[in-house]
């Protein structure tokens, strides 16, 4: 067998590696990463009755850095990791111009109702029974949660579970913006 | 306690799988017999473990444990009870531990078969198949494990997939499944091959009969999963050319390629280096499946959670296939071939040729599947190739195929005379233009379905006419009836077997030709007592029925359906709303036809029921795809009843199998 063939037949092995390291790149990109048309937009105006009657509007909340979080009684485990996170990021922030509000996605009132209870929310949660306001922010599942800025533009979106890291940078960098 | 005792069992199975893997492959070097008998313990003790796993979470399924977060995420109080125990397979964990089940159930067969038959060649399989169970135990035990707990737990789980409750669900992942795991076994066998040096064509001899069963199985997978996309999905189709469907196509493409390139082998002594990259290819691309719907990194319909597993299936990806063609490499001297090709017409070129479209289509469909990736990583865009590009690129492919189907069982071996090529298609080449001229008379246009009609047309005949020409022989030598027809089949399995398959092909190609070209639909919003008109039925809407079933609220349109004959059947499409989806389900109604189907789905309706959008089609030829997956079934019966008389019963011994 000559030296060339030798060296040559490693090849056969080698040929394999951009395939394998194009596949390895996927895992620095997200298909299901598709940029909310809303960022930037003014974010649409609601208004509903929450669990303990009180209304509540977006209308109202101008110009203050408004947290909207859709939320299931039935989404395990995503929606009851993050119900603590958000009751914390209300606590620290309401004192300083920062509004959450919760809003109930598709859901049965009494299970809804235990989830609040369960997680002590405090901040405002109220159902979307003709599921209006979800249509309108283009809810994709829950959870998502919007991030809105003094003058009422969706600054961002995120979808799935917001963690305390995430909501106090978005809220942090909203409330650093002038009014 | 359920969960500790299934992670508990988990790690014990890995822990085995690996001593055995190491066991198995120290036996074969040193050659010691008391470490085999040891390795083999061990391939019956994570058999035990994986049984066990399974069985726990059937049981935490049973007694809806939503302690156990996979429970949760998979079943909710209304789930019904059979769809609670395929629950099992419903998402990633428990699909892993089904593909560790198949697993270690081959390895126990292998085991039983080969221990005293092939003691070179076996003790390093045994080291490959428990290897690769260990790295599933390995997943189920980091990145994707079953068991986990769930806390708080909560009162109700989230609920199945709803498209998964379906009798589809019970069967398509079972049957996809074994054909993933069916090829480990030639590849195991392979790599023991190389491993020990023996690249003759044992290992081709051994594994032809697992080949042909774990690409039955796949083909049935496939086949499954078109009629559960065509029945529940509610878009009236069967393939979609989704990155996951790929996924499963391109191990059945490849390993079509090596079932036909190993007779080479077998026969001239050739190709010895073409079958082991096509089994390694086969069984990477099982992998590279199985990574596709687990990592995320393409976008489908069929993609399973997101998380770890994806970087744990593209270590073991690269492990594999990088292993797998290092020893390739390092044995290429002992892989020259025996034999020669001789001429451009000889029943090898039309071999190769198969394996040359083969290879193109799976290249084609793998250049597709990862093209957005591609495109990401080049130009920084995301761009997706549809269906379009995929059957611009295929059908001629497939075409090509379907013609090869017809020359590459008839024609000589070495190098075909003109005696031999008129004997063998003069007639079938006839008949062919015979039935293009029919069809055309009888009106069909489309130059690609008259394409295809005509060489299906072609090769039925070369195959219906080799059949009479060796039946009659058999009749001239004295044989009955009976035993010149069904006997020359059962006698000669191997070559009936596979043209029954390829019947069933053609079928399939038909059904495939006939439903793209000759399907047609309407969609309409009809008033309670108003009716709609297609290609000669009557649809009329009656109303609408609401009602609460266990885990979902159900509205049911019902509609009287009629010919020219008068009224025959009504039909009862639905709209299924589970509180966990946040767009409904449709849950068509269809009434299926051997020439063509009704196929109803329910849109948007009045809540008083006075009026409902349905849209009708009239899906020609589909049922030809069941079909023909029945005569898949039939000819892969016949190709692995063991073969008789000819053969002696000790060179039987070694490649019977159960199946």
């Amino acid at each position: 067998m000559s030296q060339r063939f030798r060296l040559l037949r490693w090849m056969i092995p080698l040929a394999v590696i951009p395939v394998l390291a194009l596949l390895a790149y996927g895992f620095r990109t997200d298909p299901r990463e598709i940029p909310s048309p809303l960022v930037g937009k003014p974010a649409s105006p609601f208004s509903l009755t929450a669990f303990d009657g009180k209304p509540v509007s977006l209308d109202s909340l101008k110009g203050q850095v408004v947290v909207v979080n859709f939320w299931s009684s039935w989404c395990y485990p995503a929606c009851y990791e993050e119900a603590p996170s958000l009751e914390r990021a209300w606590q620290t922030y309401k004192d300083r111009g920062v509004m959450v509000v919760g809003v109930n996605f598709q859901d049965k009132d009494e299970p809804a109702r235990r989830f609040l209870t369960q997680f002590g929310h405090t901040f405002p949660n109220a159902p979307d029974p003709s599921g209006r306001v979800s249509v309108d922010y283009g809810v994709y599942g829950v959870p998502e949660t919007y991030f809105i800025d003094r003058k009422g533009r969706v600054r961002f979106k995120q979808v799935g579970p917001v963690s305390d890291d995430l909501l106090k940078r978005q809220i942090e960098t909203l409330l650093a913006e002038a009014a | 306690m359920t969960p500790e005792l299934g992670y508990a069992a988990t790690v014990a199975a890995l822990v085995l799988a690996i001593y055995g893997a190491g066991a198995a492959a120290w036996s074969a070097r040193v050659g010691r017999t008391d470490l085999r008998a040891s390795a083999e313990r061990a391939a019956i003790g994570v058999w035990v473990l994986i049984t066990a796993c399974m069985l726990l979470l059937v049981y935490a399924f049973l007694t809806f444990d939503f302690s156990v977060r996979y429970v949760a995420n998979n079943t909710n109080l209304g789930t019904p009870f059979y769809y609670r125990i395929t629950a099992l397979w419903g998402a990633l964990e428990g699909s892993i531990i089904l593909w560790a089940w198949m697993l270690s159930v081959y390895t126990l067969i292998m085991v039983t078969r080969y221990r005293r038959t092939q003691p070179q060649l076996y003790p390093w399989t045994l080291a490959v198949m428990l290897s690769i169970s260990a790295f599933f135990l390995l997943v189920m035990t980091i990145p994707a494990p079953p068991f986990e707990r769930l806390s708080p737990i909560p009162a109700d789980g989230r609920g199945l997939n709803p498209l998964l409750e379906d009798s589809g669900m019970i069967t398509h992942p079972v049957a996809l499944y074994l054909g993933f795991t069916g090829f480990t076994v030639p590849f195991a066998f392979a790599m023991a091959a190389l491993i020990v040096g023996r690249i003759g064509d044992e290992w081709i001899t051994i594994t032809r009969r697992w080949t042909i069963v774990a690409w039955y199985f796949l083909s049935l997978g496939l086949l499954i999963g078109g009629w559960w996309s065509y029945h529940v999905l509610g878009w009236g189709g069967y393939w979609a050319w989704d990155p996951v469907e790929n996924a499963a196509f391109m191990p059945w493409l490849t390993a079509t390629a090596f079932l036909h390139s190993v007779m080479i082998q077998e026969r001239r002594r050739m190709l010895k280096l073409w079958n082991l990259t096509l089994i390694i290819l086969t069984f990477s691309l099982t992998l590279f499946g199985t990574f596709l719907t687990r990592s995320g990194i393409i976008g489908s319909v069929h993609a399973f959670s997101q998380g770890s597993v994806g970087q744990f299936f593209l270590s073991f990806l690269a492990l594999v296939v990088l292993g797998a063609f290092c020893l390739l490499a390092w044995r290429l001297d002992r892989l020259r071939a025996q034999g020669e090709l001789d001429s451009i017409l000889s029943r090898e070129s039309a071999f190769l040729l198969n394996n040359l479209f083969l290879i193109a289509a799976a290249f084609t469909v793998f250049f597709g599947t990862v093209f957005p990736l591609l495109s990401e990583a080049v130009q920084g865009t995301k761009v997706s190739v549809g269906a379009p590009f995929f059957n611009l690129v295929n059908i001629p492919i497939f075409l090509a195929l379907i013609f090869l189907m017809g020359v590459g069982p008839l024609i000589a071996w070495r190098r075909a005379s003109a005696e031999n090529l008129r004997r063998n298609f003069l007639k079938p080449v006839l008949i062919g233009i015979a039935g293009a001229a029919v069809c055309w008379a009888l009106g069909i246009g489309n130059a690609l379905v008259l394409l295809c009609l005509t060489l299906v047309v072609f090769v039925a005949a070369t195959i219906a006419l080799d059949f009479a020409r060796a039946a009659r022989a058999r009749r001239r030598t004295g044989d009955g009836w009976i035993d010149a027809t069904w006997g020359l089949a059962l006698r000669q399995n191997r070559r009936y077997g596979g043209f029954v398959v390829h019947l069933g092909i053609l079928v399939i190609a038909l059904g495939v030709a006939g439903s793209q070209a000759w399907s047609t639909q309407t969609e309409a919003t009809l008033n309670r007592g108003e009716s709609l008109n297609l290609a000669g039925y009557t649809i009329r809407f009656d109303g609408l029925a609401a009602a609460e079933e266990s885990n979902h609220f159900k509205v049911t349109g019902t509609f009287t359906v009629s010919d020219r004959k008068g009224p025959f059947t009504v039909l009862t499409p639905a709209k299924k709303f589970y509180p966990q989806e946040q767009t409904p389900i449709a849950a068509v109604d269809y009434r299926l036809g051997f020439l063509e189907d009704l196929y109803l789905v329910l849109g948007e309706f009045a809540r008083d029921g006075s009026h409902a959008t349905i849209k009708i089609q009239v899906n020609r030829m589909v049922s030809w795809l069941w079909i023909g997956g029945l005569l898949l079934t039939l000819g892969t019966a016949l190709a692995i009843v063991p073969e008789r008389r000819r053969v002696p019963a000790l060179a039987r011994a070694g490649e019977r199998m159960p199946a």
